[in-house]
C-alpha cells in the first residue's frame, strides 16, 4: 500500500472543521464496497466525491445486517455475491482515499473481529481510511477497538440514538474520536419521504455532551432534506439514497453518473443559507 | 469441575462469551428489560403468578417416564422428562409465558418473536392471545414450508406471520428480521427471543425461565431413585431446552451433561448446524459466542432435517460450558436423529419433535458409553406432530 502514509491521510474531524469555517454543514455519502461490482463501486464513489460529498463512509457488506433496509440488504447481499472480501474493503478504501476524502468502513463488527482488530487497525490506516463507524459495536464492548484504534491513529465514531439516555450520551461521545453519528429515527436504514422530528432534539443533546461535531443520518434522501439536517448538524448523511442511484441505473457507468448528481444536488443543499 | 459460574458478571458475560452486540438504539430497552427481570426474580408476587401459570395454564410439572422399552433397546435405563406434554407441545411455553409476564409488566402492547420450528412462535402467539397482546412472528419461508401447521395454528390464535425471503430463509434471517422490527417499534414492542443467545439479558433470563425443566426432573429422579442420573442429554439448537434441564444439574459433579447439535448431512460435508462442533468464536445476533462462519466473518448458512436446530449459531453459556468442559457437546447427523425417532415411536408410542430426536440418538451413543447401569435423564423437548410430512415423506409412509 503506497498511496498513503501516516502523515497524508485526511481525518473526518478536520474536514467537519473546514466545512465549519465555511459556513456549511459537511456531506458523508455512503456506499458498501464491491456494489455493484469492484469497479462499480470505486467509480460511484470517485463521481460522488467529485461532485462534493465531503467524508466517505464505504460499507463492509455482512451477511447478517440487523440495522439495514431491504435497499442496502439488497447491496450488500448483491457484494457478497459478487465475492468481495475483507480484503478488497480495504482496496476500495485505498482507491477513494486518494482524492484526499476523509474515507471511514461502517462495519458490523464480527469481520474486524474475524480480521483481527489491530490487523484490521493497522491495514484501514496503511490504505488511507481514517476510522471506524460501528452500528453493532457500542463503547462498553469496544476496549479492544479502542485501543487498537488509539495506537493506529484512527477515529471512532459511535452512534446515537433518539432512545439513548443522557448519560448515555455522555459516556459514548466520550468515547468518539472525529465526530458522533446520530441515527435520527428508531429504525433501520432506508430512504424516507420526511425527515425527522426527533432529530433537532437529539442534536441538542448531544451538543450538550460534547464539542464533537455532530452527523445525523437515516433517511435523508434530496437536497432540500440535505439542507433542513444543514440547519442544525454538523454533517448530512446519506446512504441508502445513493444504493437506489447505483441499482435503478442500467449500467455501472450510469449508476456512478447518477450518484454523482444526487451528490451534487445534495451538496448544494448542505450549503443553502437560512 | 466446580466453580463454574452460573450468573453472567454485570456486562452479560459467561467468560469471554455473551455481551451486547447491537445497536445502541436497543440499548435503552434491554436496560428496562434488565431491570424487570431482575426485579421480577425476587419478586414473590411475579413468582407467584409464573408458577401458577406454568401448572394451571402449561400443565406442569411435566411427567418423568421411564422408558422401558426404548432403555433396553439402547443399553442403559432411559428418563423422558415429558416437556413434549406441556401446553402447545413444547418446552418453549416455560420461557414465552415468564417474557410475556415481563411484557405486560413493562407496559408493552405488542410482541414480536423469531421461530424455526413453529414452536417458539405458538407459545408466543398462545402467550400473547391469553394475555391480550398483539402478535407478530418472523419466520424463514424455508420454514413456513416445512412446518406448516405451525404456521396455521400461530394464525389461528390470532398472529401474524411474517415469511422471511432474505438470506438461507430460515431461523437465522428470521432473527434478523425479528431484530429490525425491535429497532423500529420498541417504544411498544418486546421481543421475546426463542432461545437462549441474543444479546443480555437474554441467555441468562431465558436459561431460568427453562431452567424449571432440570429443577424438577432432579428432584424427581431423587424421588424415583435416591439418586442423580450418570448422564443429561438435550439436542442443542440456540440451546435453551438444553440449558433449562442443565442449569440444576451443573453444581453435581457426578452428573455429565451432553448436548447433540444437528449434524445434517454430516460434519465432514460442511452442510450441518453444529456450531460448536463446527464452528469457531465470534459475534452473531447480539452476543459473542461460536459462530458457523467463514474466514472474512461472514455467517455460513446451516443445514439439518429439524428446522429448530438449523441455526449458525448457539447461546454463550453453552460456549462457556463446552471451553471449561463442563458440558460435552457432539453432533448427529439427519439419519441417525431419524433412526432414534422411529425407535422412540415404535418402542414407546410416543412421536417427538425431530429437534428432539437428536437427542434421543445422542442417548443412544452415551449408553453404549456408559453401559446398562447407568441412567440417562433426556430432556424429550417437544412432540413431533409438525414433523409428521417431512418423516412420512422419510420413511415413506406417506400414500401418495
Ligand atoms: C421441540 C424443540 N426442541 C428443541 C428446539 C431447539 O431450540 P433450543 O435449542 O433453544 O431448545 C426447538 C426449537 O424450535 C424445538 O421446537
Amino acid at each position: 500500500m503506497n498511496a498513503a502514509t501516516a502523515r497524508d491521510v485526511t481525518s473526518s474531524g478536520e474536514v467537519y472543521r473546514t466545512a465549519r469555517a465555511e459556513g456549511r454543514a459537511a456531506l458523508v455519502g455512503y456506499l458498501p464496497a464491491g456494489f455493484p461490482s469492484y469497479d462499480g463501486c470505486v467509480a460511484a464513489l470517485l463521481a460522488m466525491v467529485a461532485a462534493g460529498v465531503d467524508v466517505v463512509e464505504i460499507g463492509l457488506p455482512y451477511s447478517d445486517p440487523v440495522l439495514d433496509g431491504p435497499t442496502i440488504q439488497v447491496a450488500a447481499e448483491q457484494a457478497l455475491r459478487n465475492g468481495t472480501r475483507t480484503v478488497d474493503v480495504l482496496r476500495t478504501v485505498e482507491a477513494v482515499a486518494r482524492t484526499g476524502a476523509a474515507v471511514l468502513v461502517m462495519t458490523y463488527w464480527n469481520p474486524v473481529l474475524q480480521f483481527g482488530v489491530e490487523r484490521f487497525a493497522t491495514a484501514l490506516r496503511d490504505a488511507g481510511g481514517c476510522g471506524l463507524i460501528t452500528p453493532d459495536l457500542i463503547p462498553d464492548e469496544a476496549a479492544d477497538w479502542l485501543s487498537a484504534a488509539e495506537s493506529a491513529d484512527l477515529d471512532r465514531v459511535f452512534l446515537v440514538a433518539p432512545s439513548s439516555s443522557d448519560e448515555r450520551i455522555r459516556q459514548t461521545t466520550a468515547e468518539c474520536r472525529g465526530w458522533v453519528y446520530a441515527a435520527s429515527t428508531m429504525g433501520v436504514t432506508g430512504a424516507r419521504a420526511q425527515t425527522s422530528a426527533i432529530a433537532p432534539a437529539l442534536v441538542e443533546r448531544v451538543r450538550s455532551a460534547t464539542d464533537l461535531p455532530v452527523g445525523v443520518g437515516l433517511g435523508v434522501s434530496n437536497g432540500s432534506q440535505a439542507a433542513e439536517i444543514a440547519s442544525y448538524a454538523d454533517g448530512v448523511i446519506v446512504g441508502s439514497a445513493f444504493v437506489r442511484q447505483v441499482l435503478e441505473a442500467d449500467s455501472e457507468n450510469a449508476g456512478a453518473a447518477a450518484a454523482g448528481r444526487l451528490a451534487a444536488e445534495l451538496a448544494e443543499g448542505v450549503r443553502r443559507q437560512h | 469441575m466446580t466453580g463454574a459460574p452460573t450468573r453472567p458478571d454485570a456486562a452479560g458475560r459467561f467468560g469471554p462469551y455473551g455481551g451486547r452486540y447491537v445497536p445502541e438504539a436497543l440499548i435503552a430497552a434491554l436496560d428496562e428489560l434488565t431491570a424487570a427481570y431482575e426485579k421480577a426474580m425476587t419478586d414473590d408476587a411475579f413468582q407467584a403468578e409464573f408458577h401458577r401459570l406454568l401448572r394451571d395454564y402449561a400443565g406442569r410439572p411435566s411427567m418423568l417416564y421411564d422408558a422401558e422399552r426404548f432403555s433396553e433397546a439402547v443399553g442403559a435405563r432411559v428418563l423422558l422428562k415429558r416437556e413434549d406434554l406441556n401446553h402447545t407441545g413444547a418446552h418453549k411455553i416455560n420461557n414465552v409465558i415468564g417474557q410475556a409476564l415481563l411484557a405486560r409488566r413493562m407496559g408493552k402492547t405488542r410482541v414480536i418473536a423469531e421461530t424455526g420450528a413453529g414452536q417458539h412462535g405458538v407459545a408466543t402467539a398462545t402467550a400473547a392471545a391469553l394475555f391480550g397482546l398483539e402478535c407478530l412472528v418472523y419466520m424463514g419461508e424455508v420454514d413456513t414450508e416445512r412446518q406448516s401447521l405451525n404456521v396455521a395454528r400461530m394464525r389461528l390464535l390470532g398472529a401474524s406471520v411474517v415469511p422471511v425471503t432474505s438470506g438461507s430463509r430460515t431461523l437465522k434471517d428470521a432473527m434478523n428480521e425479528a431484530f429490525r422490527d425491535w429497532v423500529t417499534n420498541v417504544d411498544t414492542t418486546h421481543y421475546v427471543i426463542g432461545s437462549v443467545g441474543g444479546p443480555h439479558p437474554f441467555p441468562a433470563m431465558v436459561r431460568d425461565f427453562a431452567s424449571v425443566i432440570g429443577t424438577e426432573a432432579r428432584a424427581q429422579c431423587l424421588e424415583l431413585m435416591q439418586r442423580l442420573p450418570d448422564a443429561v442429554v438435550a439436542c442443542v439448537g440456540g440451546g435453551s431446552n438444553a440449558m433449562g434441564i442443565f442449569h440444576a444439574f451443573v453444581p453435581d459433579e457426578s452428573v455429565a451433561l451432553h448436548g447433540f447439535e444437528a449434524g445434517g448431512d454430516g460434519i465432514e460435508t460442511g452442510r450441518h448446524a453444529a456450531t460448536l462442533t463446527g464452528g469457531s468464536p465470534g459475534v452473531l445476533h447480539g452476543a459473542r459466542s461460536y459462530v458457523l462462519q467463514d474466514e472474512d466473518g461472514q455467517t455460513k448458512e446451516s443445514h439439518s432435517i429439524s428446522a429448530g436446530l438449523d441455526y449458525p449459531g448457539v447461546g454463550p453459556e453453552h460456549a462457556w460450558l463446552h471451553d471449561i468442559g463442563r458440558a460435552t457437546y457432539a453432533s448427529v447427523t439427519d439419519a441417525e436423529a431419524m433412526e432414534a425417532f422411529r425407535l422412540l415411536c415404535r418402542t414407546e408410542g410416543i412421536i417427538p419433535a425431530i429437534e428432539t430426536a437428536h437427542a434421543l440418538a445422542g442417548a443412544q451413543r452415551v449408553a453404549s458409553q456408559l453401559g446398562p447401569d447407568s441412567v440417562i435423564l433426556v430432556n424429550l423437548s417437544g412432540r413431533g406432530d409438525k414433523d409428521v410430512a417431512t418423516a412420512g415423506r422419510w420413511f415413506g409412509v406417506l400414500d401418495q
